[in-house]
């Protein structure tokens, strides 16, 4: 078990691979059911509106499980992810089209800690938001 | 109206155990979009070195609100859900959560503070095994906008 990414073979400061991750509605719909999260602030763009929303956005836990996937797919072990925390600073503002909205995920190491871990700090932007912030995992490496 | 400050340092436990299952693993992992085997596939899992399939990090938050939803719903509290956003979110991990576990959890309004218009609270939910084990920790906070006016 663990990540098949070593400790030994990473650097403080290094970048890893950006990605990208595309939303449409039918993702928030799944993401409502899987979570339990029915706000309709998530799927029904009147309500949206009628409370001062431009549109219908992401759940943020949605958002936040963007940047784990990225993470755990860095790192090639789910359960390497110890400790994960974000700060949601932007709406992921999802139209109704046939693009949706894109989250463009990347990271740096920003810290090489004792017992094989490191923490990972994460920029997740969609359009010109910065979506989250503060977002960083402290990750158990090989 | 301004949240209940009677409300912070109160605790609320899940009735009943959550027990976790292979196909809310699967379930959640489709919703995020996630294609990794560890998630969907117990012999991938196993060759993984786990006892089974394991739950991505964000899923706990599909059961560590439901207790402190008592607290949050009372009307006595005041919270006008159609007004909140999501604004931060935390797990810690003493062990990875996986099919099979039965976690308890509780939940603890531990803050409540007002930043311009809105109200920020804090809800802090330790998940345990049945033999009172800690898995994890939620740090939940959510925002109401226009609540603190």
């Amino acid at each position: 078990m663990g990540a098949t990414i070593k400790w030994d073979e990473v650097e403080q400061g290094q970048e890893l691979p950006a990605a990208e991750y595309q939303v449409q509605r039918v993702n928030l719909v799944m993401y409502a059911g899987a979570s339990g999260d029915f706000n309709p602030i998530h799927w029904n763009e009147r309500f949206a509106k009628s409370v001062g929303l431009p549109d219908v956005i992401a759940h943020g836990m949605y958002t936040m499980a963007q940047g784990g996937r990225y993470v755990t797919d860095w790192a090639g072990d789910p359960a390497a992810v110890v400790d994960y925390g974000v700060r949601f600073s932007s709406m992921v503002v999802v139209p109704d089209d046939d693009n949706g909205a894109t989250i463009s995920v990347s990271g740096i190491i920003e810290e090489k800690l004792p017992d094989k871990r490191v923490i990972v700090v994460l920029t997740a932007r969609s359009g010109d938001s910065r979506v989250l912030s503060k977002a960083r995992a402290v990750v158990q490496l090989a | 109206m301004a949240l209940n400050r009677d409300f912070i340092g109160r605790a609320y436990s899940s009735p009943t155990p959550y027990e976790v299952s292979r196909l809310k693993i699967k379930e959640f992992a489709a919703a995020i979009g996630d294609a990794n085997p560890i998630y969907r596939d117990s012999e991938a899992a196993k060759a993984a070195g786990h006892p089974d399939v394991v739950a991505p990090p964000t899923f706990p938050i599909v059961f560590a609100l439901a207790g402190a939803g008592e607290g949050l719903n009372d009307p006595e509290f005041g919270l006008d859900w159609a007004m909140v956003v999501h604004g931060e979110q935390r797990f810690t991990y003493e062990r990875p959560i996986y099919a099979g576990d039965q976690l308890l959890c509780t939940s603890t309004i531990s803050e409540i503070r007002s930043v311009g218009r809105n109200e920020f609270v804090t809800v802090r939910g330790d998940v345990t095994t049945l033999d009172g084990e800690p898995v994890c920790t939620s740090f939940n906070v959510i925002v109401e906008r226009g609540g603190a006016k």
